[in-house]
């Protein structure tokens, strides 16, 4: 399934000269096997002796800036050229088996703009070990108000 | 019949916790002034005396926009009863919303959130976020996620005075 996913993604990208056009893709597109709950990431969060992934917020900056997970990057909003390009700058040095956490959080998952563009382009890429956080309603009810960890500001 | 009578008021007990840690959202909507999209200076206590419908949106935002044509129509039917909808965009750069400003023709004033404006409504952490507020400006309801247009509705028809 990943391999074909990632057959599709590369296809997508390599081929078309509006990369934008991977905004389309529904988050329910990403693989259930890479996907993370909430209380799952904040628990490996929590437990030192774990590796922690770089972690990156692929959506809008108004919602990074009130509250994002501590230690995540602001990368921008996926679903626009503008926001890929500053994601594949940001993983041009990385090894293709590093592990990277994608989130939005802006909308209902079902609605997300941002996520499976994200995922989609790490895959393109050649990216092996990409998570993504699964936010069923929105930042805010799925993880700022179960008391997982909070940062604000830029 | 005394074990039912205490049931009932913990059950009456009970509901009205859920009610106080619910209104501790947000009780009074907070007043603000800022310059809408159009240029003119928008302030949301010159709207008190009106129902105002306060509806958080932005143009990436799917079940946002599907929302749309419908405010602007319960403006058009219910702002001479004294309904007024005010949206805030939380995009990142006003240009798209002027588009869809245009696209949507709404008829309705809209302007520019910010993290700043989000915090004093107690933070736009996820779309749509609508708050109902009442002619005295007490919140009265907040509708996090997509809308129940119809019930929505009904309860505006109930808040607004009587033709």
């Amino acid at each position: 399934m990943k391999t074909l996913y990632t057959f599709v993604f590369a296809f997508i990208f390599l081929s078309s000269s509006a990369p934008a056009s991977a905004e389309h893709l529904p988050a329910s597109s990403i693989p259930a096997t890479d996907l993370i709950q909430p209380a799952e990431l904040a628990a490996n969060l929590k437990n030192a002796s774990l590796p922690k992934p770089l972690i990156l917020q692929i959506g809008f900056h108004n919602l990074y800036a009130q509250a994002h997970i501590p230690d995540s990057e602001y990368i921008g909003a996926a679903r626009e050229e503008a926001g890929l390009k500053q994601l594949r700058d940001r993983v041009a040095k990385l090894r293709k088996d590093a592990a990277i956490l994608l989130y939005c959080g802006c909308c209902p998952w079902s609605h997300c703009p941002n996520v499976a563009a994200a995922y989609g382009a790490l895959h393109a890429l050649g990216f092996s070990q990409v998570k993504v956080l699964y936010i069923a309603e929105n930042f805010g009810d799925n993880w700022v108000n179960q008391g997982y960890p909070v940062a604000k500001g830029e | 019949m005394a074990v039912v009578r205490m049931i009932a008021v913990a059950l009456c007990l009970a509901s009205s916790a859920v009610s106080i840690a619910n209104d501790n959202v947000l009780r009074v909507a907070p007043d603000f002034t800022r310059t809408d999209i159009k240029g003119e200076v928008f302030s949301l206590g010159a709207y008190r005396g009106k129902l105002v419908l306060l509806n958080f949106w932005a143009t990436w935002c799917g079940p946002c926009l599907t929302e749309i044509p419908r405010f602007i129509s319960w403006q058009r039917t219910f702002g001479p009863q004294g309904l007024q909808i005010v949206g805030i965009s939380m995009d990142d750069d006003v240009a798209p919303v002027k588009r869809a400003y245009e696209k949507y023709q709404m008829d309705y004033p809209v302007l520019m959130g910010d993290p700043q404006l989000a915090e004093r409504f107690g933070g736009v952490l996820g779309l749509p976020l609508s708050y109902l507020i009442d002619s005295k400006g007490r919140v009265v309801a907040r509708y996090q996620g997509e809308l129940d247009l119809k019930q929505l509705e009904s309860r505006i028809k109930s808040l607004l005075p009587r033709q």
